[in-house]
């Protein structure tokens, strides 16, 4: 795969310039695809969501199907996004404060002699998984049904524009 | 058996725990061992083998070492995720992920050169990546100096995590076997072996090859249409975030595709190539694991009886293969797979609380942790009944029971150890056994099927009376 070239801060375009939407343009993300590339890139898991960015490709003649396609792709990598990185946020926090109170009951400090951070054992946090999996279950239902009209409306598109396409390519 | 490799997943391994290894290795000499003892007993019983019949064995037996190389791969794999997962960290996860690609970072080293030149400056935009590598040096060195250009440092680490999402076709044979989970499906086709080996029919080669192909196939098909739905939950857990969907190495599309051009001829060369019964079957499992297991995992807990269903279709499928019909001895073998299943799975998800109740998924260990371990050892001692019920159902001699009893006594006491301590170690060990356990049990199971020409003696078969009556009036 061909790595990026070094970064640069250069805004907006110009001619000769390919574009791409997506992340990098939302998040902020310092990467630039290179210019002679025509693919899709994606990028390391993001640290809130785990999830791998994707910065999309807009070819110049990109037809209307394309772009319902390019679109309804990044409505779902905004809306994953979104959900796992509130989800695990939280996760991570109402972890801490559970271990943070199981700890004051035991009388212990959050931190030992060795400074290092007090844990507990897999037996103790099982209580605090059983609570924050049925706190989320509605959550998670709604998820579901979006992720997988997501997923089967992105894939349909996919597959009508690879139809398209090979149409396309018969004809000429 | 169809979704284990879900919850196991395939992980990129880095460390080799040669001490485990060592005794993994000393497991599998001793598997040999006991193979060639059960050849040796067969030999010395003086019972009428028919020449074939113990190239058979051999066969069979060579199919339960190569199975059990799968089992002593994947425990090599669960042993070192294992260790990864152990500590209950309090803090929060650090933040360095390990780059997916790190392995082939040196090669991107040198296509780095050619890249880094192009969008440096509107002068050398012009150039092509083909230019020499002297000229690109001078380019690079030069372009270096100039202001426009931020140095390379920190970032161009981050830049080299970006890939291009473009399937390379030498790629694709290592992606599609990730994405149709390749070992797992190794496994199930083992299984469908094993259903086919003790059915009461003498062995056809051909029949024997479709069937397992045909499995293969469905099997392959369903694995890509799991993935295909679980995207963002694999990302979010440690053994599946390194799947194909997830890395985007290739498109739902293709992943789709791919599932249809496995399922379908799978299922077309069942039901024509053998019989409608075992496509039908196939067909069935397909639906069950793509439709109702993999969105139940997030529904309720139910979705774990449904996997040991799918689990247990696979050996039936081999029966309906051998014989066409859908009898007891059927049955028990998938009653068996079915029972084995919740020691296995019950035992594995003890260690992937966290995991599962981050990602959403419902699961026993989870929600019911009572209920998880005592259908865990309800079912290891499920397995002591089932197996005494083989001889009376005439698919095994009453040997079988006796032999595999040792066995199924060893499997309830790490049940029953896993249901009173309910830590993490007696779930280990109870998870490792049953990797043993399964290919040990069908392999004594084998060694102990009914002889097909026993039962001509006894006239249980039709026709067989006729042709011994031939016999004796020949000279």
């Amino acid at each position: 795969s061909a790595p990026a070239a070094p970064r640069q801060r250069r805004r907006g375009g110009g001619p000769g310039v390919r574009c791409w939407r997506g992340a990098e343009a939302r998040a902020g993300l310092g990467f630039r695809p290179p210019a002679h590339s025509h693919s899709d890139w994606i990028g390391p898991p993001d640290k809130h969501s785990n999830l791998r960015p994707i910065i999309f490709y807009v070819p110049p003649d990109e037809s209307a199907l394309e772009r319902r396609l390019r679109e309804a792709r990044q409505e779902a990598q905004a809306s994953n996004q979104r959900f796992w990185a509130r989800h695990n946020r939280a996760f991570r926090q109402e972890k801490e404060e559970f271990i943070y109170s199981r700890l004051k009951a035991k009388g212990l400090e959050l931190r030992d002699e060795s400074g290092q951070k007090a844990t507990l054992n897999a037996e103790e946090m099982a209580d605090f998984y059983k609570d924050f999996l049925s706190k989320n279950f509605k959550k998670h239902l709604q998820y579901n049904r979006d992720w997988y009209k997501h997923n089967f409306r992105i894939t349909f598109l996919m597959g009508q524009v690879a139809l398209v396409r090979a149409l396309r390519r018969q004809n000429w | 058996m169809f979704r284990e490799e879900t919850e196991l997943g395939k992980s990129l391994e880095h460390q080799k725990q040669l001490g485990e290894l060592g005794g993994l290795s000393l497991k599998k000499r001793r598997l040999r061992g006991t193979c060639r003892l059960f050849v040796w007993h067969l030999r010395n019983t003086g019972v009428r083998q028919i020449p074939c019949r113990f190239v058979h064995l051999y066969h069979v037996a060579n199919n339960r070492l190569i199975t059990f190389q799968y089992f002593n791969f994947l425990k090599r794999m669960y042993v070192t995720r294992c260790n990864k997962d152990l500590g209950q960290r309090a803090k929060p996860k650090s933040n360095s992920i390990v780059p997916p690609f790190h392995e082939l970072q040196q090669l991107d080293q040198e296509k780095k050169v050619v890249h880094k030149i192009s969008p440096v400056s509107p002068v050398h935009q012009s150039w092509s990546e083909t230019s020499s590598r002297n000229e690109l040096r001078e380019m690079k060195s030069a372009a270096e100096t100039e202001d426009s250009v931020i140095p390379v440092g920190a970032e161009s680490k981050e830049d080299r995590r970006w890939k291009e999402m473009k399937l390379r076709l030498d790629d694709l044979p290592g992606i599609l076997a990730r994405l149709s989970k390749i070992k797992l499906t190794a496994l199930v086709i083992s299984t469908t072996s094993a259903g086919f080996a003790m059915a009461p029919v003498p062995f056809e080669l051909t029949c024997f090859l479709l069937a397992s192909l045909g499995t293969g196939l469905a099997s392959c098909a369903a694995n890509s249409i799991n993935q295909f739905f679980e995207v963002p939950f694999d990302s979010n857990m440690n053994r599946t975030k390194n799947r194909p969907l997830v890395r985007g190495q290739i498109s739902p599309l293709l992943a789709v595709c791919f599932a249809a051009c496995c399922g379908i001829p799978g299922i077309a060369l069942l039901a024509l190539g053998v019989n409608p019964l075992t496509g039908a079957l196939g067909a069935f499992n397909i639906f069950l694991y793509t439709c109702c297991y993999t969105p139940l995992k997030r529904m309720s807990i139910a979705n774990t009886w449904v996997g040991a269903v799918v689990g247990a279709i696979p050996p039936v499928m081999g029966w309906t293969a051998a014989t066409g019909s859908l009898d007891a001895g059927a049955l028990l073998l998938g009653g068996i797979l079915y029972s084995w299943q919740f020691p296995h799975f019950n035992a594995l998800s003890w260690g992937l609380r966290e995991d599962y109740s981050r990602g959403g998924y419902c699961m026993m260990s989870v929600t019911h942790p009572g209920l998880c371990r005592r259908v865990a050892l309800r079912h290891c001692l499920a397995l002591i009944g089932l197996s005494t019920v083989a001889p009376v159902l005439n698919i095994t001699t009453w040997t079988f029971p006796i032999i595999s009893l040792p066995i199924n006594l060893y499997i309830s006491y790490l049940g029953f150890r896993f249901y009173r301590d309910a830590d993490r170690s007696s779930s280990r060990k109870l998870f490792f056994c049953s990797l043993w356990h399964l290919p040990m049990l069908l392999l004594v199971m084998f060694t102990c099927k009914k002889s097909v020409l026993e039962k001509e003696d006894k006239g249980d078969l039709p026709g067989g009376s006729n042709e011994m009556a031939m016999e004796i009036r020949l000279p």
